[in-house]
């Protein structure tokens, strides 16, 4: 018998405490499972940023280190230069890239620090109870814009893949989802193709898993799963935004 | 012994390259752009890594990567720099990471003024983030001292494996002195600490029987609950108070006055105690080198029965260092202040007539 499909070795043999639906775990699979092919878990500092992400450090046998809300792009630069032959990566959430965090994104991309992001963006503060987020879509409800999310007064959702393209620092970015099997694939290539680039030394790479938050968005798993595919996707289209 | 004359943020940067320093990250703010500048052309000849943070809130989280690589690895800023900076430096104490801060401070609150000031003690010794952690805290009076604090302090951090801390001044960081500079940490030394450093470094476990988790209750990277994470850095707090008290005094044992203060308004506060004696007054002095863990012993061995009082001066109205003093004190004897803030330098004319006032009140 030929074994096709097995638990990705880096991953500790316990249960995760992600809601039930959540696609966390699904980019959590991928990148561990990733890393596992390409040789990569023994020489991988994964950086945690707050939120859900920081759970990453109970499932994922990686050597890790939390960091402040928003740093991890920071922290990642320099334990990078400190050790050029650790691969670096982080883990964030759209509050911690894209608000408190934007600078020190912005700027690491900017300067080209050879680190591999992972950004998850699931649409609002998924840890705090589902607050509006930079990503947040217009007319989207959240405990904090109860009436949905209005330009006028919230300003527009933040697409970082084209935010960060505009930068001529960042060597690979892309997005992707985790809704179908599918995407799953692309997505697969995508953080393979990411962390390539930091293994040749090109500099900063990026993969947005546009993501879901059954739980704070009050929908079911599989309701979750089509709010993606025809509101996420149309405020976030997936591809490759850079790849030099 | 190289005998160099040197301005003190340039020396306090030489003295942490030769410490073994090779990591440093920040961001520009006056009185201190001496220490990255230096650092960024000194850095790549020692092989280091120089960093400039897109602000000081960035500059510290590197200074925390770098730290957890297990390397000698140091930030510098300036009072409101050094409160953006608390988010990370509370991090480094709550996971544990050996790093050195230095603080050339200045005046306050806010952004204050560019010109140096003691309105920091506070932060420094008692609250530099949340969560209640405690740092050594070095209070350097000259440029001399300042080089040799910061040689001691990565030695420090390595020893405890925490943050160590720097408060000085614009005038100590400012002023050019003649001083003698430490040697050179050998190659060897500080490979053999990153050798032994990779027992709780994040670099990629490399083999390790356990992936290294650091964050904030975390110790050797190894996770621990926070609240034991808590009482154990109180146990080192507590053990300090053995082992790393410093500070300094001079004619204690007949004076019927001390006259007592820190870092640069030690330097001027000493000049003005030996014009004092040489008129008659018996005058003592007692100087906290480590401004934490502070030197309660230095005041509990005074003779209460002898003393007019205890003139505390220090340039920060409200008055900081002087509540530790009276703390300890306890109302055995009149406490008086010599005072300036928000970046006028003390001077010694002005502790002599406070002296002479303190000296004739009883």
């Amino acid at each position: 018998m030929k074994k096709i499909y097995a638990r990705p070795k880096g991953l500790y043999r316990n249960i995760n405490g992600y809601c039930p639906g959540c696609l966390h775990s699904a980019a959590g699979k991928i990148i561990m499972s990733v890393l596992e092919e390409m040789d990569l878990l023994d020489r991988t500092a994964m950086v945690d940023g707050v939120g859900c992400c920081a759970n990453n450090d109970n499932y994922m046998d990686l050597d890790a280190i939390g960091t402040p809300h928003g740093r991890a792009c920071a922290t990642a630069s320099a334990i990078k230069r400190c050790s050029p032959e650790t691969i670096v990566i982080t883990y964030q959430g759209d509050g911690d890239l894209a608000s408190i965090g934007l600078a020190e994104t912005m700027m690491a991309a900017n300067r080209g620090d050879n680190i591999t992001v992972f950004f998850i963006n699931n649409a609002n503060y998924g840890m705090t109870g589902g607050q509006m987020a930079p990503t947040t879509l217009l007319d989207m409800k959240t405990t904090t814009t109860p009436f949905g999310r209005n330009p006028k007064e919230h300003g527009y959702p933040m697409d970082m893949c084209k935010i960060l393209s505009a930068l001529r620092g960042p060597s690979y970015i892309a997005r992707v989802t985790c809704i179908d099997v599918p995407n799953v694939r692309k997505a697969r290539q995508a953080v393979k193709d990411a962390l390539q680039h930091q293994v040749d030394g090109k500099g900063f790479s990026m993969v947005e898993f546009v993501s879901n938050c059954p739980t704070n968005w009050g929908l079911t798993p599989l309701e979750s799963l089509k709010f993606v595919k025809e509101r996420m996707l149309a405020e976030y289209p997936l591809g490759v935004y850079r790849n030099l | 012994m190289e005998r160099v004359f040197m301005k003190g943020c340039q020396a306090i940067a030489e003295a942490a390259i030769r410490a073994g320093c090779r990591f440093f990250a920040g961001y520009p703010i006056t009185p201190q752009n001496e220490i990255p500048e230096y650092f960024s052309r000194r850095l790549p000849e020692v092989g280091g890594v120089f960093l400039q943070g897109e602000s000081e809130t960035a500059s510290a989280a590197m200074l925390y990567g770098a730290g957890a690589t297990g390397i000698r690895a140091m930030t510098s800023s300036s009072s409101c720099g050094i409160s953006l900076m608390s988010e990370a430096i509370g991090w480094m104490a709550g996971a544990c990471i050996p790093v050195v801060i230095c603080n050339v401070s200045r005046g306050g609150p806010g952004i204050g003024s560019i010109q140096p000031s003691q309105q920091d003690y506070f932060q420094a010794t008692k609250a530099s983030g949340n969560g209640g952690f405690r740092m050594l805290v070095f209070a350097p009076s000259t440029v001399q001292e300042a080089v040799d604090m910061t040689y001691r302090a990565f030695d420090l951090a390595q020893k405890y494996k925490y943050p160590v801390y720097i408060l000085t001044d614009g005038f100590t960081g400012e002023m050019m002195e003649p001083v003698v500079l430490p040697p050179m940490r050998s190659e060897e030394f500080l490979a053999a600490e990153r050798k032994a450093n990779e027992a709780w470094a994040v670099r990629g476990r490399g083999g390790a029987p356990k992936a290294h988790k650091i964050r904030c209750g975390t110790r050797f990277g190894v996770r621990c609950p926070l609240e034991q994470k808590n009482k154990e850095d109180w146990e080192m707090y507590e053990r300090w108070k053995k082992d790393e008290i410093e500070y300094e005094t001079d004619g204690t044992e007949d004076a019927e006055l001390i006259i007592t203060a820190y870092g640069i308004s030690a330097r001027i506060a000493r000049s003005a105690v030996s014009i004092l004696r040489k008129e008659g007054y018996k005058v003592g002095f007692i100087r906290p080198i480590k401004i934490h863990p502070f030197p309660e012993i230095a005041y509990e061995q005074l003779d209460y029965s002898r003393l007019r009082g205890i003139l505390c001066a220090e340039m920060s109205i409200p008055p900081q260092f002087t509540y530790d003093v009276e703390a300890v004190v306890r109302k055995r004897a009149p406490i008086g202040t010599c005072l300036r803030s928000g970046g006028e330098i003390i001077e010694r004319s002005a502790i002599i007539e406070a002296a002479k006032k303190l000296y004739g009140a009883k």
